[in-house]
This record gives C-alpha cells, structure tokens and sequence, in this order.
C-alpha cells in the first residue's frame, strides 16, 4: 500500500478595504458575493459603510499635504513605479479582468495593456502640468503675475461601474497626478481589480492615505462622499448604470457644499479606449495666482 | 466609618447613588475646620500626622489592575446614538476647561481662546458654553477681560505648575497672584516626589495652604489638584493620592497637566470616580473629577460619561462635578454636532483652527 500525499488545502484570499496604506475589514462587518461575467462565484469582498467613507476622507485629508508638498518629479517618479509593479503583476490583473468584465484572455491583455500605458501617460505630466496650464500673465505694473495650477485637496471617485482596471485608471490617475489624494468607490459588481491594484499601490511608495479604495454598494456609499463636508470635489462616472443612484442626485448633494464635479461625458460609459486627456488633469486643480514686485 | 473593609466593599460593587443624596453643600463652601474635621471622621482620629495618614491610605484596599483595565474597557464600548449622543455632546461642551497652556501663550492667543468659548458655534445660538478657559496666572487679567459677563470661569494653573518643585512660599505666591487676578478655579499640582517617597503630611499641607489663599478672595476660588497620575506609578497611588487630596479639601481631582504622558486615562478617571463617590458615601460631601490630557475626539469624551454614570452616578454629570481638560476636543464635538444636525459628514474647514 501506498500512502497518498495529502491533498493541500487551498489557500483562499479575503478582499479587504484599502484604507490609510491599511487593508481592513468593513467596520460594518459585512461582505458581499462577487461572481464573475457568467455568474461564477469569484470572491468575498468587504461592503464598505459610511463610516468606511468618513474614516477614508479623514486619511486621505491627512495624507493631502504631504503629497502635494513632494516634489513634481517625485510623484511622477513614485507614480511610475506603480506602473512598473503593475506590469510585473500582469497576469493576476489579466486573470481578474478576464473574470469579471468575461473578456478572452486576448482582449484582458489588452485592456490591461491599454491601462499600465495610461498609468504611465498620466504620471509623465506631473512635472509638466504647470508648464501648459499656468502662465506668466501680463499685468499693467512692476508685478511678476503668475498663475499656476493647485490640487484642490481631497477628490472622492464613484469609480465606472463596466470597466473595472482601464476605467478605474482612467479616473483615478489624473486625480493624483497633481497632488490630490482620493477616496475611489470602486466598481460594485466588479471590484477585484481594484483591489488588486490597492496592492500595487500599497507596495510602490505611495504613501497611505493618498488612494483610499472602498468595496461596496455604490448607491449607499456615494451619496455620503457627495455631501461630506471635507470632500473638495466627487468624479460621479460611476454613478452611470450603478442602482439605487444617479450622477445627477449626488450632484445636486455635492451643491450643497459648492464641490467641483466632474460629470460623465455620455449618457452611458463608454469603452475608456481613449478616455484621456489634461481636462481629466485640470478637474481638480485651483489655479493660484501670485503678484510679485519686480525688482527696482 | 470608614475602615477599609468598608470601602472595599463599596469598590468591589458597581453602586449608582441615588441622585437625592447627591448635589449637598459645595465643597468650597466647607471653612478648614470643617474639611479637618471630615478628614478625621474619614481617617477615624484626630490624628492627622504622617503616620495616621500614613496608616489609613496604605490600608486602602489595593486597585486590580486588570479587573480596573477590563472595566474601563468594557465602559468604552458602549454605543451612544442619535438623541442620547446630541445631548451627551452637549454636555461634554458645557464640561470642557478650554485650556492653552503654552509657553509661547500670547495675549491674542487667550482672547481668541475665550472668544471660541464664548462663541463656540457662530451659527448656533442653542450651543452651549464652556464651563471654564484655563490658562496659565499671568494671563488671568487678560482673559477675565475678554470673557466680561459670559459667565464662563477663568482657571488657572499655578503652584510652579506642571512640576510643583518650588518652595512653598513660591508656590503660595504663585496662586495668590492668579486668585488676586480674578481666578475663580485654581488648578493646583501636588509634589509628586514627596507622595511618592511616603512624604504624605507635607503633600497634605501643601494642599490645605493653598485652599487658604484660594479662601482669601470674597468669592472663594475653586481648588483642583491635580494627581498627575502619569508620574504615580501604580493605580494603588493613584487611589492614595485621591484619597489624601480629598481629605486636605480638595473640590475637583484632576489626573493630569497634560506635559506628561499618558496623561489622563480611562482606567485611572474609573479609579478616580470610585473615590469621590466612596467619599461622598463617607461624608456627605461630593467632590469633582476633571480627567485632563489626551482626550481630543468626542467618542473618547463620551466613554467618560458613560464611566462617570455607571461608577459614580448621575449627580455628576454636572459641570460642576465634571470636566474636561482638553484644547482640541471641543472642535471635534463641534463637528459631530454638525454632523448631527445636518446628516453630512463634517470636516476641519469649519471649525476655528487654533
């Protein structure tokens, strides 16, 4: 007789929050089912609360000044390690887009591609956006008159509800290119990638508290991010095809404390294929404007 | 009374008193005579030496530090919503000694700390006040000026505050001054290095001189004295030192300066509680609790009210039986009664920075 090896027990993940540089559960306790395109179970995920919100906005208003006080040339520096990390971890972000959006192995290398590439386009403008968006303004005296672009502080992103990996980056990129920090509700029913690219960022010098991710229902947590009070601006993309919600109600929420809102550009979401541009960058700047004596 | 297998009986049960027997006589009005003569009947003679005092607070029962730890845990999980959590941040606001107690305190700084008490929510008039501003005695003037007939109190610290190590002329001066100034509240420090090597009649004195010069004014000044229960050691001390700053005639024990760490702790403000409500049981006379320091959200502030119901009883949730020491809780409290009045989450941009 022949003893048989023992079978290995499977090693099974748990998809936790992304809060603060932390990965937590929900406060709530909660979790969901996430089940692929066909409806194969996936994963547990957590189903992030308000107060999941409330403790994001808080880390990433902590983290808000120490990002926008490095360097331009180091946050692209920081955000182009992402982009290198995301590549070394391709296969697992080809095998959770396959999953979740039911896409052939070829198109989710695609996409993926389509994603790491964006990443890194939108990392090359950091020490560029100043160049192109301020300016040295003429001014009728002895002023140097300059106007240069500024975050605008903490950005809450209702992530697109389709596209997973190429659509979350598409909006959450130019988001913190310029030194904002975020709160991203990722995708409901496809929040895997999110997750996984919370790992990336995790392990690549963005410092916590600069991208917070939460897992959830869309249409309970956004209205929150809409009205709190110490949120500057909310991206609603992923209030299209979300239930329970509409981008125009949580921008009738965000009103109420004059946040800038970066509306969807259709009436549904698109393929993100080439859904880039400094707009996206510009949403979320202030431009400051400095008069100086010049020199007699 | 009052022998320890007394009180050990009385701490080891969770007794709520009964609020009629609550609010008497206030300490303050208590002449030295009759604060001696509560000592001697809590101590069981006359006999206020060193060793009799030595003798009645070593013969305390010892605190279980775990079983303290456990219970004070356990006090903090309990969760205060909707209309029970608007009134306890209400309450918390009305307990607060709005403190600045820096050395780099300016004049300006004192008015804008008395002008946020004064005015703690611009655009609520139901808000209310803080119970006090304390600041060190050379700004009393300044800020008994920029609270005109508020009604708030001006505490200050003195007696060589935050280390107590002067002579005790100095320190007598130094509260004299703030008390001349127009101090209503005297936060007094004890000498730490004499409780802790057994000098229990000096820290005694230390405490009844001063509850004199707080007596000299028309209107008698208030005294805390505050244990620092951060330098004490054990939860046995702190005990002790409760016990020893009631018995020289202290209104209000307070944990700490805030220039030590840790400074006020859950833990210690239960064995704290336990005291003046074993006190009150001995004597009639109930004293005040301020745990100071480190209490900066308002879900820290309402934990202590929940200890404060539970361990000593509803007669003091009363300003004038409890309070706050803190400088940066009284934003956080704000912004969680906006958050209950509007439904949105609020942030720092609408509160005053200070």
């Amino acid at each position: 007789m022949r003893a048989t090896a023992p079978a290995r027990i499977d090693v099974r993940k748990t998809y936790k929050l992304f809060i603060g540089g932390a990965f937590p559960r929900s406060e709530s306790g909660r979790t969901y089912e996430v089940t692929s395109a066909k409806g194969a179970f996936l994963a547990n995920a957590a189903q992030g609360s308000r107060k999941d919100a409330r403790d994001s906005v808080r880390a990433a208003r902590a983290a808000q000044p120490g990002w926008a006080g490095a360097t331009a040339y180091n946050r692209g520096q920081v955000l182009y390690r992402v982009a290198e990390l995301l590549e070394g971890r391709r296969a697992q972000f080809v095998s959770d887009v396959a999953a979740g959006e039911g896409l052939t192995e070829r198109r989710a290398q695609d996409v993926v591609s389509a994603a790491i590439d964006r990443w890194v386009w939108y990392a090359g403008w950091s020490d560029k956006v100043a160049q192109v968006a301020g300016n040295a303004n003429p001014v009728a005296g002895p002023y140097f008159n300059i106007s240069a672009p500024e975050p605008t502080g903490v950005v809450a992103v209702i992530a697109p509800q389709e596209s997973s990996l190429l659509g979350l980056v598409s909006v959450l990129a130019p988001a913190i290119v310029t030194g904002n920090t975020v709160v991203v509700v990722a995708s409901e029913d496809r929040p895997l990638p999110a997750i996984s690219l919370a790992e990336v960022l995790a392990t690549s010098d963005v410092p916590g508290g600069v991208v917070n991710i939460i897992t959830g229902r869309t249409g309970e947590i956004a209205p929150h991010l809409a009205k709190h009070m110490d949120v500057n601006a909310i991206d609603v993309a992923g209030a299209l095809g979300a239930s329970g919600i509409t981008w125009g109600e949580l921008e009738a929420e965000a009103a109420g404390t004059v946040k800038r809102v970066l509306r969807p550009a259709g009436d549904d979401e698109g393929s993100w294929a080439d859904a880039q541009s400094l707009n996206a960058i510009l949403a979320y700047t202030e431009t400051k404007t400095v008069w100086h004596p010049k020199g007699m | 009374m009052p022998d320890a297998t007394r009180l050990g009986a009385m701490t080891s049960t969770v007794t709520t008193p009964s609020s009629e027997s609550a609010h008497g006589p206030h300490p303050a009005d208590r002449t030295g005579a009759q604060v001696a003569a509560d000592a001697a009947a809590v101590i069981g003679t006359a006999d206020l030496s060193e060793a009799g005092l030595r003798r009645f607070l070593q013969g305390l029962p010892g605190v279980d530090r775990v079983g303290a730890d456990g219970r004070a845990a356990q006090l903090g999980t309990r969760s205060i919503k909707t209309s029970a959590k608007a009134w306890a941040l209400d309450l918390t606001i009305s307990m607060i000694d709005l403190t600045t107690l820096e050395g780099a305190d300016t004049a300006g700084k004192v008015r804008s700390l008395v002008a946020k008490a004064r005015t703690p929510e611009p655009g609520d008039a139901t808000c209310p006040r803080p119970a006090a501003v304390c600041v060190y005695g050379d700004m009393v003037t300044v800020a008994r000026d920029a609270i005109g007939t508020s009604g708030i109190n001006v505490a200050a610290v003195a007696t060589a505050f935050p280390s107590g190590r002067a002579g005790r002329e100095v320190r007598l001066a130094d509260t004299r001054d703030a008390v001349a100034a127009g101090a209503d509240e005297i936060d007094m420090v004890i000498d730490r290095g004499a409780f802790l090597s057994g000098h229990y009649r000096k820290v005694y004195d230390d405490i009844v001189a001063v509850r004199e010069v707080c007596h000299e004014a028309d209107r008698p000044a208030h005294l805390k004295v505050i244990l620092e229960t951060g330098e004490l050691a054990t939860y046995d001390n702190v005990r002790r030192a409760s016990w020893l700053a009631m018995l020289a005639g202290a209104d209000f024990i307070k944990t700490s300066t805030g220039k030590v760490s840790p400074a006020a702790t859950l833990p210690v403000t239960v064995i704290m509680l336990e005291a003046v409500r074993d006190f009150l049981a001995t004597t009639g006379v109930q004293i005040g609790v301020k745990p100071a320091g480190g209490i900066r959200t308002a879900k820290d502030a309402i934990k202590y009210l929940v200890a404060v119901n539970e361990v000593a009883g509803e007669a003091w949730l009363d300003p004038d039986y409890f309070r706050f020491g803190a400088s940066s809780l009284l934003n956080d409290v704000l912004l969680q009664r906006q958050k209950l009045a509007t439904g949105a989450y609020s942030g720092p941009d609408y509160v005053t920075i200070d």
